[in-house]
């Protein structure tokens, strides 16, 4: 008799409806308005890679050990020294990262002993051609520099 | 005038996909339709095929760690679980306590938000636009623990071979608290919306019933074969990271029809948060990294580890040959062992339920096609 009476009134879908009816006003709103609203990052965040450098004297902190180019699984970063002859030791002269191959899985950041190579929090690296996706050491050094947008 | 044209057949052969949208992916089934009924269905996958067991034999064994989270991709979490464990088996390693319990909280979080983009694409598949911004709402909340604890919310290369990289983050513990208790009373909003609806009941009652004998045929794992009454979970049959000291339960059901495979995950979901709880409770301290080499070489041998995955049983064999590189990396996975059943899920029913059964297998074509 009472489930009757459900089936009649409609109860389960009313049910429902008052569920959808509750959130229609919510505290918190997860849809982010994208341009305008720029997304926080957690810390940890794997985003594009940069090579840091000393900021106390413009150097680079990469000691072209190589390392980062042995432990990615992708084989995507061409390092390349030159040996001073007077400090005799190695220069970083170029390196190269081709970001359209990166899977940003961060074991270059972890191979790195220096520290030099780390993922950033940024995240918009898209470009028009696919040859700005590989990044040379200016590029790696300096960051992206995304349009922001302000509504 | 031709005696008979194609209009006079009964028999209709469709193609359905590969770009339907509730195949979840790229999988392409041919139906053999008579009317509204379907005589028979064909699979055919390999559109998403990468090729990734064999990229294992040339990655060494570090380097093949994030190519596992790309097969299953909304359960990454479970799949470097499973390569991680195959591995440390064949290296004679253990993780360390701590390390256990942090994997323990990841996989049973990942099975959350596994199985919550399962209900919101099923339900949507279904008809039922609603349940999928709720649960996409509370799986936002799940990806950002995973993106604040290892820096990436999808793919995630959460542990490392021996243990973990990272140490928690100050406050790990409170959000997973937090998302707990936060979670249980949205659950119960999802049954609200759906369990009684008469809707919901009508459409998934008695469609797709695939009985605890015909899954032991199949090799179906997973809430698929507990939905039949079978009650196997890897993690109580064969503990693994520590499964053994936390309490829960399986849920099962009788029927095995697409409703009981819906109530077993919803109980499921909620047996992660049970599980979850216990393991924040009794968080050991200590090291988080096992005594594993810089340069991963163990020794000649094979280990197959198999995990309770969202999906059903993962299972991964690894072969050694003595070097850096993997000789063979196998993986079992629940996906596709599970994908097969669904012509003796579907064969007779209605061509509407097609999409109900699909979606009731839970597959990722990731995994399927690897």
């Amino acid at each position: 008799m009472v489930r009757l009476l459900k089936k009649i009134f409609l109860v389960d879908l009313f049910q429902g409806l008052w569920v959808t009816f509750r959130n229609q006003n919510p505290k918190y709103i997860y849809t982010e308005q994208y341009p305008a609203e720029r997304p926080k990052v957690a810390e940890r965040y794997r985003g594009a890679p940069r090579l840091n450098i000393n900021p106390d004297n413009g150097e680079t902190l990469c000691i072209s050990c190589n390392l980062c180019a042995l432990a990615c699984p992708e084989a995507l970063i061409v390092v390349t020294s030159m040996r001073n002859e007077e400090t005799k030791r190695k220069e970083l002269t170029t390196f190269t990262y081709d970001t359209s191959r990166c899977m940003f899985c961060g074991l270059c950041e972890d191979a790195c002993p220096v520290d030099a190579l780390e993922l950033t929090q940024d995240f918009e690296m898209a470009t028009y051609t696919r040859d700005g996706q590989i990044w040379d050491r200016q590029m790696l050094e300096e960051g992206p520099k995304p349009t922001q947008y302000k509504c | 005038m031709p005696d008979q044209t194609f209009l006079d057949s009964t028999e209709l052969v469709i193609n359905m996909g590969p770009q339907h949208p509730s195949t979840h992916g790229v999988l392409r089934v041919i139906l053999k339709l008579d009317g509204e009924k379907v005589l028979g269905t064909e699979c055919i996958i390999g559109y998403l095929h990468r090729g990734v067991e064999k990229i294992a034999e040339n990655r060494t064994y570090a380097q093949f760690n994030p190519y596992v989270d790309r097969m299953d991709y909304v359960a990454a979490v479970s799949n470097g679980l499973g390569y991680c464990l195959a591995v440390e088996k064949i290296l004679n390693v253990e993780a360390p306590p701590r390390a256990q319990a942090v994997r323990v909280i990841l996989t049973e979080l990942n099975r959350i938000a596994s199985h919550l983009l399962w209900l919101g694409t099923h339900a949507l598949d279904i008809g039922a636009i609603t349940p999928v911004f709720y649960c996409l709402r509370e799986r936002e909340e799940a990806l950002k623990i995973f993106e604040k604890y290892c820096g990436a919310r999808l793919t995630t290369h959460a542990f490392r071979i021996g243990g973990l990289l990272y140490e928690t983050y100050d406050g790990f513990e409170q959000d997973i608290k937090e998302f707990c208790d936060m979670f249980l009373p949205r659950v119960d909003e999802y049954e609200e919306l759906l369990t009684t609806n008469r809707i919901w009941v009508g459409r998934l009652k008695d469609v797709g019933i695939l009985s605890a004998d015909e899954c032991k045929e199949y090799g179906v794992t997973g809430p698929v074969l507990r939905a039949a009454g079978v009650k196997w979970d890897v993690r109580k049959a064969q503990p693994y990271s520590g499964y053994d000291k936390y309490e829960f339960d399986i849920p099962t059901r009788q029927n095995g029809d697409t409703y009981d495979r819906y109530v077993v995950r919803m109980q499921e979901m909620r047996q992660s948060v049970r599980i979850m709880r216990q393991a924040v409770a009794a968080m050991p301290e200590g090291p988080i990294m096992g005594k594993v080499g810089k340069v991963i070489k163990p020794p000649v041998g094979e280990a197959y580890v198999s995990i309770e995955a969202p999906k059903g049983e993962l299972g991964y064999y690894v072969v050694s040959d003595g070097s850096t590189q993997p000789y063979r990396c196998r993986v079992r996975p629940p996906s596709f062992v599970n994908l097969q059943a669904l012509d003796r899920m579907i064969r007779g029913g209605l061509v509407a339920d097609v999409v109900a059964v699909i979606g009731t297998l839970d597959i990722v074509l990731g995994e399927v096609d690897r």
